[in-house]
C-alpha cells in the first residue's frame, strides 16, 4: 500500500528504548531504505517517556510527520503520547501478559505478543524489545534477516551467543504474529540494493572534524553536544590527536585556544550555557586572532531551559556575544550532510582568517539520524588550507628591524603571518590586551584603529572572497518567499509538496551561513510576500534579514521544545500568505 | 634550536621594560625563570609561556617566548593545550595568587591532578596588587584591605596544601629575592616530569607592608636536602601543614610521575596534518552502514 512507513518505540527512560530503535533503522538503512530518525526524550536517565520514532521510504525522506503506522508500546503512555498520530490502519504491538490492560481505540489493530515470555524463551527476558522488533517485521513485510547485521553490531562485543540468542528472540516475535494474526495492514516494505549510512549531526559534526585534520578537542559534557565529543574519543587518537574532558567549558576553550595557538587544528563543542561561559574567552580568540572552531548545538534556553528540547534560539548569542566588537564567522548547517561539510568549512575559515568560528547546530540535527549515499561524505573532496601558517624558512620576511616577528602585522587583506612554536625566531607574544604588530600592549590611538581595523578587515576580505552561498528549493520565480535557517529545510522542503498540491507557489531559501551570510536584499524586495521560519520566539534571523534588507518581514515561530513538521509548515504558510493576499 | 651552551638567560628578555613598581618581588621571580629556562637548554623558539592576568600576569610581555597572555585565572587550561598540542614543546605558566588561587582555583586542581608536564609559578605576594590592594586568597584573616576593612576573616588558601591534596607530584616553594636558590628550584621544576609547581613569595611593595622581604627574609626555613626528605610524603605534609613557619625548597617530588600525554599516549606534534582528509577517511564513514 504505502512506501512511507512510520514506526515507533516507546516506553520508560531506560527502556532500552534508544538502542531498539537503532538496531530497526540500521537494518532498514541495510536494506536499502531511506531513514529519518526522530527521538522524544526527557531530561532524566531513568523513567520518563522515551520514543524513538523511524519514518522510511525508498524515496528521500527529511523530516517527520504527524502520523504512526507501527507502535511498540512498552507502556500505555506510549499510546496516550501517541493517540492523535494513530490512524486506521495503524497497528499497536503491546504485551498483554505483562500487567497492564492496554486501551487502544477500537480503530486500530492492537497486537497483542507475550514479548516477555518469548523473550525468556530465547535466553532472556531482556530481549523483549527484541521480539518486538521481530513482529514488527512482519507486520510490515520485511524481513527479519535484516535484523542480524544490527543485532551483531549492536551485541557482538558482548559475545556471540548474546547475539544468536537476539536473533533467536526477534524470530520468535516474527513467528508468533505469523502464526496468531491474520492481518492485512497493506505494508511490504520494499528492499533496495543500495547501501546507505545512518548518521546524526553530532556524528557529522566529529567526522567533519576528523576528516579537516582536528587533533585537539576539549569539553565538557552537555546535552545535546556531548555526542561530539563521545564520538572523537577513541578515533582521535588514530589520527595522533587526543580529547580533554575539562574540568568546566572555561577551561575547555581555554585548551582549545592553548593547542590553536600551538599550530593543532583545535575544536571545542558546547550548548548554550556553555557558550555563555566561554564568551570571556572568544574574545583573547579573536584579539590574538587565534584559529578556533566552536560548535554551539543549541537546545532550549534560556538559562538550563529545556535541555533535551529543540530550539534556535542562539543565533543572537553567536552573532553578538561577547564585550567589545569581535569579528567572528558563524555557520550554521542545515542538514546533518552539511554538519560534515560546514565543520570542513569552518576549521578553513578559521586558519584563513585566524578568527573564531562558531558552527552552529540544532538539537534537532543533533540527535536525529539520516540516512545518505556515502559518497555524500567524499572525503577526497575534502580540502586543507591552512591560510598564512609559515613555513619555517617564510619567518625572516616577517621580522621588524629589530629582528622581532610581527605576529599582528596589519597587512591589505587583514591576516597575518602565523608562526608557531618551534620555528625559528618566531617566538612572539600573543594577548587579549589591544596590541601592536608585535601583540605587544599598547593604548597609542593610532595603533588601536589601526589594529581594529585590521582585525575587521579579515570579515571584508572573506566576504570578498568566499562563497556566502544558499541552497533554493521550490519555484525560483515564484511570489512567495520562504527563508529558513538551521534544521528547518528538511521540513521545508517536503512542505512544499503539499504547497503545491494546494496550489500554492513558493520559493525556500535556506541559509547556512549567518555571518557572514549572502546577502538577499534583491530576493526579499522582489518578493510579495517574505516568511522568515525559524525555531524561537522572537525571530532573530527575521530581524537579521530586515535589517540587511530594510524590508519587513512575515514569521513563523515555533517555541514549543519539538521540531517542526512539513504538514504543519505547509499550513502555516498557506494561511501567512492567504491573509496577506490583498482584499478582492 | 641553540644548545645548551649558547643560550643566555637574557635571549628571553623581551625589549619592553616592565612596568612593575620598583622593588617588586616579579622582577626577582622573572629573573630566575629566565635562568631556569636558559640552564636547562631551552630558548625562546622552543619555549611557550602562558600569563595569568595580574602584576603577575605581565611578565608574559617581558619576557621573550611563544607566549600568550590570557585571561584572568584560565592560564593553566591553555598551557595544557599547549602541551598536549606539542609534547616537544617547553611550557610554563605564570601568574598571580588572585589569578591562580581565586578565580582559576579549578582550573589549579584539575591541572595538578592531570599532572600535565609543565611548570606553573606563582607570584604570591598575598594581595591583589592590578586592581590596586584587595584582599587575595592568601591574605591573612587580619589583613586589613579596601574592600575587607577588618581583614577577610577566613583563613587563607594553603596552596602548597592544595596541591598535595589534588595529587601534586611536585610542590616547592621560593622566595623572589633569594636569587639562587629560586632559579635553581625552578630549574628543578622544569626538569620534573609532570606538573611542576612552584609557590614564589613576590612581595608587593606597593599595596603589602606586613608581607614583606623583611618579613621573609627573618621568616624563611631553608629545606635542605640533609634534613628534608623530599620523596617522604609524611615529611611533606609535615612541612606543608605547618602554620607557623614558612618554607622554601622543594617540598615534595614524586619520582613515579607519569606525565599526562605520557599516560595517554600522545608523542605526536599535532600541528602536522595532512593537506586533506587522512587516508583511509572513508573508513569513518563506512563505519555508519
Ligand atoms: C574576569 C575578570 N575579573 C576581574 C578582573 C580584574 N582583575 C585583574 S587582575 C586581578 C587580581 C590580580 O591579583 P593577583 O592574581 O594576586 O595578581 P597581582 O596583581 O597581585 O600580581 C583582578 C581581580 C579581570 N581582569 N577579569
Ligand atoms: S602593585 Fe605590587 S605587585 Fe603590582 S607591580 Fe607594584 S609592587 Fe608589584
Amino acid at each position: 500500500m504505502t512506501e512511507d512507513l512510520n514506526w515507533a518505540i516507546g516506553g520508560e527512560a531506560g527502556d532500552g528504548i534508544d538502542s531498539t530503535g537503532k538496531i530497526f533503522a540500521q537494518a532498514l538503512s541495510r536494506a536499502g531504505r531511506h531513514v529519518f530518525t526522530s527521538k522524544d526524550f526527557a531530561s532524566r536517565i531513568r523513567g520518563g517517556y522515551t520514543a524513538y520514532k523511524i519514518r522510511t521510504s525508498t524515496d528521500r525522506v527529511q523530516s517527520v510527520v504527524d502520523r504512526l503506522d507501527i507502535l511498540v508500546a512498552l507502556t500505555q503512555r506510549t499510546i496516550d503520547e501517541n493517540l492523535d498520530e494513530l490512524h486506521e490502519g495503524s497497528a499497536v504491538i503491546y504485551d498483554g501478559e505483562r500487567s497492564w490492560e492496554a486501551e487502544i481505540p477500537d480503530e486500530i489493530t492492537a497486537v497483542d505478543v507475550p514479548l516477555k515470555t518469548l523473550a525468556e524463551e530465547a535466553g532472556g527476558a531482556i530481549m523483549l524489545n527484541v521480539v518486538a522488533l521481530g513482529a514488527a517485521c512482519e507486520l510490515t513485510g520485511f524481513d527479519v534477516e535484516y535484523l542480524d547485521e544490527s543485532l551483531e553490531k549492536r551485541f557482538g562485543g558482548k559475545g556471540s551467543k548474546i547475539v544468536e540468542n537476539n536473533r533467536e528472540a526477534a524470530r520468535k516475535g516474527r513467528d508468533y504474529v505469523r502464526e496468531n494474526y491474520d492481518l492485512e495492514l497493506g505494508y511490504d516494505l520494499e528492499t533496495t540494493d543500495n547501501d546507505y549510512v545512518l548518521l546524526n549531526g553530532d556524528e557529522a559534526i566529529g567526522m567533519g572534524a576528523l576528516a579537516a585534520g582536528c587533533r585537539f578537542y576539549a569539553g565538557y559534557p552537555i546535552t545535546p553536544a556531548t555526542n561530539v565529543m563521545e564520538y572523537l574519543t577513541g578515533r582521535i587518537e588514530h589520527y595522533g590527536g587526543h580529547v580533554v574532558q575539562a574540568e568546566d567549558e572555561l577551561s575547555a576553550i581555554n585548551m582549545a585556544l592553548g593547542a590553536a595557538r600551538a599550530g593543532a587544528r583545535s575544536m571545542t563543542a558546547t550548548s548554550g550555557p556553555g557558550i555563555d561561559l566561554m564568551a570571556e574567552t572568544f574574545g583573547l580568540v579573536a584579539t590574538s586572532e587565534t584559529p578556533l572552531v566552536i560548535v554551539d548545538v543549541m537546545r532550549s534556553g534560556p538559562s538550563t531551559g529545556m535541555p533535551t528540547k529543540q530550539e534556535q534560539g542562539d543565533l543572537n548569542m553567536t552573532l553578538y556575544g561577547g564585550h567589545g566588537e569581535i569579528p567572528r564567522f558563524v555557520v550554521a548547517p542545515t542538514t546533518i550532510a552539511e554538519c560534515f561539510w560546514k565543520t570542513v568549512e569552518a576549521f578553513n575559515y578559521a586558519e584563513k582568517y585566524q578568527t573564531p568560528v562558531y558552527v552552529v547546530a540544532d538539537l534537532a540535527l543533533a540527535v536525529t539520524e539520516q540516512t545518505f549515499a556515502p559518497e555524500t561524505f567524499d572525503m577526497d573532496a575534502v580540502e586543507v588550507d591552512r591560510g598564512k601558517l609559515l613555513e619555517d624558512e617564510d619567518v625572516e620576511t616577517w621580522l621588524d628591524e629589530q629582528g622581532r616577528f610581527r605576529a599582528h602585522a596589519a597587512t591589505d587583506d587583514g591576516v597575518s603571518p602565523r608562526a608557531i612554536p618551534g620555528m625559528t625566531d618566531g617566538a612572539h607574544m600573543s594577548t587579549g590586551l589591544e596590541h601592536d604588530e608585535l601583540g605587544r600592549r599598547t593604548e597609542d590611538t593610532d595603533v588601536r584603529v589601526e589594529q581594529v581595523d585590521k582585525r575587521n578587515r579579515k570579515v571584508e576580505t572573506a566576504r570578498a572572497e568566499e562563497d556566502w552561498d544558499y541552497r533554493e528549493f521550490g519555484n525560483e520565480n515564484a511570489d512567495n518567499l520562504v527563508i529558513s535557517w538551521g534544521s528547518n529545510e528538511g521540513a521545508l522542503v517536503e512542505a512544499l509538496e503539499y504547497l503545491e498540491d494546494d496550489g500554492v507557489d513558493v520559493r525556500v531559501v535556506s541559509v547556512p551561513y549567518i555571518f557572514p551570510r549572502p546577502d538577499l536584499t534583491d530576493d526579499v524586495t522582489d518578493a510579495e510576500n517574505v516568511i522568515v521560519v525559524e525555531c524561537n520566539a522572537t525571530g532573530q534571523f527575521a530581524d537579521v534579514i530586515e535589517h540587511d534588507t530594510l524590508t519587513r518581514v512575515d514569521r513563523i515561530n515555533k517555541y514549543t521544545g519539538v521540531r517542526f513538521k512539513a504538514d504543519e509548515l505547509a499550513d502555516a504558510i498557506a494561511a501567512k500568505i492567504s491573509a496577506e493576499a490583498p482584499a478582492q | 634550536m641553540s644548545s645548551q651552551s649558547d643560550v643566555r638567560f637574557t635571549d628571553f628578555k623581551s625589549d619592553k621594560q616592565p612596568t612593575w613598581c620598583p622593588g617588586c618581588g616579579d622582577f626577582g621571580t622573572m629573573n630566575g625563570m629566565m635562568k631556569a629556562l636558559a640552564n636547562t637548554g631551552n630558548d625562546p623558539d622552543n619555549t611557550f609561556l602562558v600569563a595569568g592576568i595580574g602584576c603577575s600576569g605581565k611578565i608574559g610581555t617581558y619576557m621573550h617566548a611563544y607566549a600568550l597572555h590570557g585571561v584572568h585565572g584560565r592560564a593553566l587550561p591553555v598551557a595544557t593545550g599547549v602541551k598536549m598540542a606539542r609534547p616537544d614543546i617547553e611550557v610554563m605558566a605564570a601568574g598571580g595568587d588572585g589569578d591562580g588561587y581565586s578565580i582559576g582555583a579549578g582550573h589549579f586542581v584539575h591541572a595538578v591532578r592531570r599532572n600535565v608536564d609543565m611548570t606553573y609559578v606563582v607570584m604570591d605576594n598575598r594581595i591583589y596588587g592590578l586592581t590596586k590592594g584587595q584582599a587575595s586568597p592568601t591574605s591573612r584573616s587580619d589583613f586589613e584591605t579596601s574592600t575587607t576593612p577588618e581583614g577577610p576573616q577566613q583563613p587563607p588558601v594553603n596552596p602548597l596544601a592544595l596541591a598535595l591534596a589534588s595529587g601534586a607530584t611536585f610542590i616547592a616553594q621560593s622566595f623572589a629575592s633569594d636569587a639562587l636558590r629560586h632559579a635553581e628550584i625552578i630549574e628543578e621544576a622544569i626538569e620534573h616530569d609532570g606538573f611542576g609547581f612552584v609557590n614564589v613569595f613576590s612581595p608587593c611593595v606597593t599595596f603589602n607592608d606586613v608581607d614583606t622581604y623583611d618579613y621573609f627574609r627573618d621568616s624563611l626555613v631553608d629545606l635542605k636536602e640533609d634534613s628534608h626528605d623530599r620523596h617522604d610524603l609524611e615529611a611533606a605534609k609535615d612541612v606543608i601543614l605547618d602554620s607557623d613557619k614558612e618554607y622554601q625548597g622543594v617540598m615534595y617530588q614524586n619520582e613515579n610521575s607519569v606525565p599526562y600525554h605520557e599516560q595517554h599516549g600522545v608523542t605526536e606534534n599535532m600541528a602536522e596534518i595532512p593537506d586533506g582528509a587522512p587516508e583511509n577517511a572513508m573508513d569513518l564513514v563506512r563505519e555508519f552502514y
